[in-house]
């Protein structure tokens, strides 16, 4: 419940920055992608099961603020998440090179998807320029803000871990 | 891992690939019903509007606040040396606004004349504010504070500073969706107000960082087309009302085919500092009512 709860306030919190806070803050146009760095972290933290859920939820509301046709971003987040929780078998909370390099493969493949079926498909074919323009630049202020934002979710994983460790103890 | 419902304890679990597998139906599902028509969306919007917009509002009005502050301070020096600049030219423009003053009446005189009606002063426009922009870095829309409740309709016109910004995709009780012409996936026909040839303005994101919009398509065969002629909404776009100000042309390049023409405008609103923006409450709508009347005497 716990878990839910500060997984709901975390989306809730970081898609509004997002689509207010970070416009203001944004570099030649280009904001962080909140939305990754949150599905990825709980994919690799907490599992494929929650990765997969929290994903789906951060693309819903990028699909109620900012898509044409609702479902697609729900979609690729919801794989960002799936895919990461395959890594929550080689997580330690002490390790962060492993957090930094799945975040920046997450949000990479995510330019890439979003390239290829919302752009390429329409016949834009430079894709040096959208590389070099979105992609990149994207990853690049993402990663400066999850320094930032992961010591967060990691401090909010480990006191869930501990309440869950307190009460199994203390119920079961 | 057996495809049933596992049994963990006394908590019911289900495994992850089923749960993977049984959303992406569902997201492929929502994609094909959202194509199609737009129930789901309805429902979703309302209730993004009473739960995220609220908080939108109240941190872009702060936002709004602080920004203007600084600016203030920022600008206070600057204002001082063009105030004087601006009282001359006050000067000279009261002098230029008698001589327009008179041509004016002659316009109106005319126009009665022709019975002409000047549709763009008589369109009935709401304000709003610009409470969220888009959350992503491929397309170019924001959320504006007004609704469904203010009487605002999908495809209604958006206007700012005189100029096209788009038009509404998507309508919340209290918010609704913009997007902007310089959207990548966004196409308006346009035509040279001088002239009367049409053309198409489509948004592009390799074009957004040098504040271009390019277009293409133009038919100009006698070359009358110049640098810094006007850009309006053409008649037969069946979006956007006519005559509404896009931009001035910025640069002509002929097609390979010999025939069209294509370039850039540069767009007559700032998309980089919009804060408010008009609504104009009226729609392009008897498009689909001759459609309508075709259909029923077909």
């Amino acid at each position: 419940m716990k878990k839910l709860i500060s997984a709901a306030i975390l989306i809730f919190v970081c898609f509004v920055l997002q689509s207010t806070v970070f416009r203001a803050i944004s570099f030649g146009g280009i904001i962080p992608n909140l939305m990754v760095v949150l599905a990825a972290s709980f994919g690799f933290m907490q599992g494929e099961f929650a990765g997969l859920l929290v994903g789906f939820f951060c693309g819903m509301f990028m699909d109620v603020f900012t898509g044409d046709v609702f479902g697609i971003y729900s979609l690729i987040y919801m794989y960002i998440g799936y895919i990461n929780g395959k890594f929550s078998y080689i997580f330690y909370p002490e390790d962060i090179k492993l957090p930094i390099a799945l975040i920046v493969g997450s949000d990479i493949t995510y330019g890439l998807i979003c390239y290829v079926f919302l752009f390429l498909l329409r016949g834009r074919f430079h894709f040096p320029f959208y590389f070099t323009h979105v992609i990149i630049p994207e990853t690049v202020y993402t990663i400066i803000v999850t320094l930032f934002l992961y010591p967060l979710i990691l401090w909010i994983y480990k006191r869930l871990l501990k309440a869950e460790k307190g009460s199994e103890n203390s119920i079961v | 891992m057996s495809p049933v419902v596992k049994q963990k304890g006394e908590r019911f679990t289900l495994p992850s690939k089923y749960l993977l597998f049984i959303l992406s139906i569902l997201c492929v599902i929502l994609l094909i019903i959202t194509y199609k028509t737009n129930f789901i969306s309805n429902t979703l919007n309302s209730v993004a509007g009473v739960v995220v917009i609220p908080f939108e509002k109240g941190i872009s009005r702060a936002g709004v606040y602080l920004s203007n502050r600084t600016e203030q301070l920022k600008q206070i020096n600057e204002l001082l040396s063009e105030n004087e600049r601006l009282q001359k030219q006050v000067d000279e423009l009261t002098v230029e606004n008698t001589k327009m003053q008179q041509e004016r009446y002659e316009l109106t005189a005319l126009r009665e004349l022709f019975q002409l009606k000047d549709d763009y002063a008589d369109y009935q426009m709401t304000g709003a504010h610009v409470i969220a922009r888009d959350a992503g870095n491929w397309f170019y829309s924001f959320v504006i504070d007004k609704g469904s409740n203010d009487g605002v309709e999908k495809d209604m016109n958006v206007l700012a500073g005189g100029g096209l910004v788009g038009r509404v995709v998507d309508v919340g009780n209290t918010w609704s969706k913009v997007k902007a012409i310089i959207a990548d996936d966004s196409n308006v026909s346009a035509k040279i107000l001088s002239t009367s040839d049409n053309m198409i303005v489509s948004g592009s994101l390799e074009q957004y960082a040098s504040g271009q919009i390019p277009f293409t398509q133009l038919l100009d065969n006698d070359n009358q087309v110049a640098v810094g002629d006007k850009v309006v909404t053409s008649n037969i776009s069946d979006k956007f009302l006519p005559g509404i100000l896009i931009g001035y042309v910025h640069e002509i390049n002929t097609d390979a085919n010999n025939l069209t023409k294509s370039g850039s405008i540069i767009p007559a609103v700032d998309f980089e500092h919009i804060e408010d923006v008009l609504i104009i409450l009226e729609q392009k709508q008897y498009i689909e009512e001759d459609k309508n009347q075709n259909e029923e005497i077909d």
